[in-house]
């Protein structure tokens, strides 16, 4: 029996804000820069949300298409850059949420957006070594960006939770690897609000030569090419650098469509390239093979070659799709923007 | 409340545990460690739905501006907010705040279930109370 996904989970708040809005406020051309960036609205967290509350969602949505007992659960491993205490781990409220039980272990990750992926590899190790029955992987985000940054137009909340294991896979993970380097293209120092970032230097040298290697070195190991594939996601910080990513690495429009997000909720951090995944398994037939790439600045990037299983067909109707979460939304002006995101200083 | 007071609260707040008198099935939210229609002190843990209608709500403008010094923020900084008695399919009531909605929305008779949300938070320092919440389900 391969090592795969059980089940898997998202969640995305239901507000947003329109790139036209935020263009207004800093006296930008939104014209422009939805052109530039492939994106048109962003998904904001409310004001009583986290990464911890979008956790437990995603994650009640993954149990909810599993018949599995949470007691199973012997390890969760949450992704994210905006755990909400520096100290006090978020998976210890996921897993009490979830009613897990005692036994299990859990500590929180953080690598920029790639956190959710690094999850998920642990898990897998940990459940085909045999030291547990099923592990719990997520990412999810409340993303920081300083008003009036260009990641104001693109930093977003949303979550995915998946369950590892061996038993009753909806989807087989044949192979994941991860192409590393000491790149800082993306940092926040300790104590910092808001993250700062290298602006161009975030590209070539970081999204596309981490990207570009770990599904390269994916397609070579796995003696594949871009045409084996049904469904292709990659990390997507804006919809530019995953469109070209795609494109050089030869996969056409119509294999990333199903799991391309960013136009719709923004990126949203470490859950970017998990819910891009979860969205292809809301849709993907048995038999379907995916290969998915993250990418986390710092920076890595880990890729997963990976097989639907006939079992997804029923699994997938017991929560909700990731479509009904993008659908149902409510529009923020930008004061109320400012409100929920605490721009605002109040004593 | 205290940091302890919300810790033994977390099966209630996160999950919506309440109690069932062995006796005679009354259910009971929040929990209860006596039965009041026979009086028995076997009750066992009963876990609620979270599906339920809105019995009656109040919009709050004006909240009360941190009545126990806990440095709580949050009320002071989402106004209006809508709080609501709510009938849970089983049976008990219960008072809590519908969110993702607009005062013009809610309505009584409407349909609703819990949502994992915070609660509140101690100031920048201290802890984070997570819970139910409820929104419009239809």
């Amino acid at each position: 029996m391969k090592t795969g996904i059980v089940s898997w989970g998202a969640y995305i708040p239901c507000y947003r804000i329109k790139v036209e809005e935020i263009s207004k406020i800093w006296g930008s051309d939104a014209e422009s820069i939805k052109r530039g960036l492939k994106i048109s609205e962003k998904a904001v967290p409310g004001i009583d949300e986290d990464t911890v509350t979008i956790s437990v969602t995603a994650s009640r949505n993954a149990l909810k298409r599993s018949k599995i007992d949470p007691i199973e659960i012997g390890a969760v491993y949450f992704g994210s850059e905006s755990h909400p205490y520096a100290v006090k781990p978020t998976g210890t409220i996921v897993a009490e949420a979830l009613e897990t039980g005692p036994d299990y272990t859990t500590v929180d990750l953080e690598f920029a957006c790639k956190a959710g992926t690094a999850a998920i590899q642990i898990c897998m190790g940990l459940v085909k070594s045999g030291m547990i029955k099923y592990g719990l992987a997520g990412g999810a985000d409340t993303a920081q960006s300083a008003p009036g940054d260009a990641l104001e137009f693109t930093a977003a909340a949303g979550g995915a939770a998946f369950i590892i294991g061996k038993k009753d896979v909806c989807a087989e993970i044949n192979h994941t690897v991860s192409f590393t380097t000491d790149t800082p293209d993306f940092w926040r120092r300790e104590d910092q609000k808001y993250p700062s970032h290298g602006g161009g230097f975030t590209g070539k040298p970081a999204y596309f030569r981490h990207v570009l290697g770990a599904a390269k070195k994916m397609m070579k190991t796995m003696g594949t090419t871009p045409k084996d594939y049904d469904h292709a996601v990659f990390h997507q910080p804006n919809g530019k650098f995953p469109s070209r990513a795609a494109k050089m690495l030869g996969f056409s429009e119509e294999q990333t469509k199903q799991g391309f997000l960013v136009p719709f909720i923004g990126n949203t951090y470490s859950g970017a390239s998990m819910l891009g995944l979860a969205a292809v398994l809301d849709q993907a037939k048995p038999g379907q093979r995916i290969i998915v790439t993250s990418y986390g600045s710092g920076a890595g990037s880990d890729c997963f070659d990976i097989s639907v299983t006939e079992k997804i067909t029923e699994a997938r109707k017991k929560a909700p799709l990731i479509k009904t979460y993008i659908e149902n939304k409510r529009y923020l002006n930008y004061a109320d923007y400012s409100k929920k995101t605490k721009q605002y200083i109040m004593e | 409340m205290t940091v302890p007071q919300i810790w033994r609260k977390i099966p209630q707040f996160y999950n919506l545990y309440g109690k069932k008198c062995s006796s005679c099935n009354k259910l009971y939210f929040p929990p209860r460690d006596i039965c009041v229609e026979c009086g028995d002190h076997k009750l066992e843990n009963f876990k609620f739905r979270g599906k339920g209608n809105i019995i009656t709500y109040t919009i709050i403008r004006t909240p009360l501006s941190d009545p126990e010094g806990e440095l709580i923020d949050r009320p002071a900084r989402e106004i209006p907010y809508i709080l609501a008695v709510i009938e849970l399919e089983e049976g008990p009531r219960l008072t809590s705040e519908i969110v993702d909605c607009s005062p013009d929305e809610v309505k009584i008779g409407k349909k609703v279930e819990s949502v994992f949300r915070k609660i509140v938070e101690k100031g920048p320092k201290g802890v984070i109370q997570y819970g139910y919440k409820f929104r419009l389900s239809g």
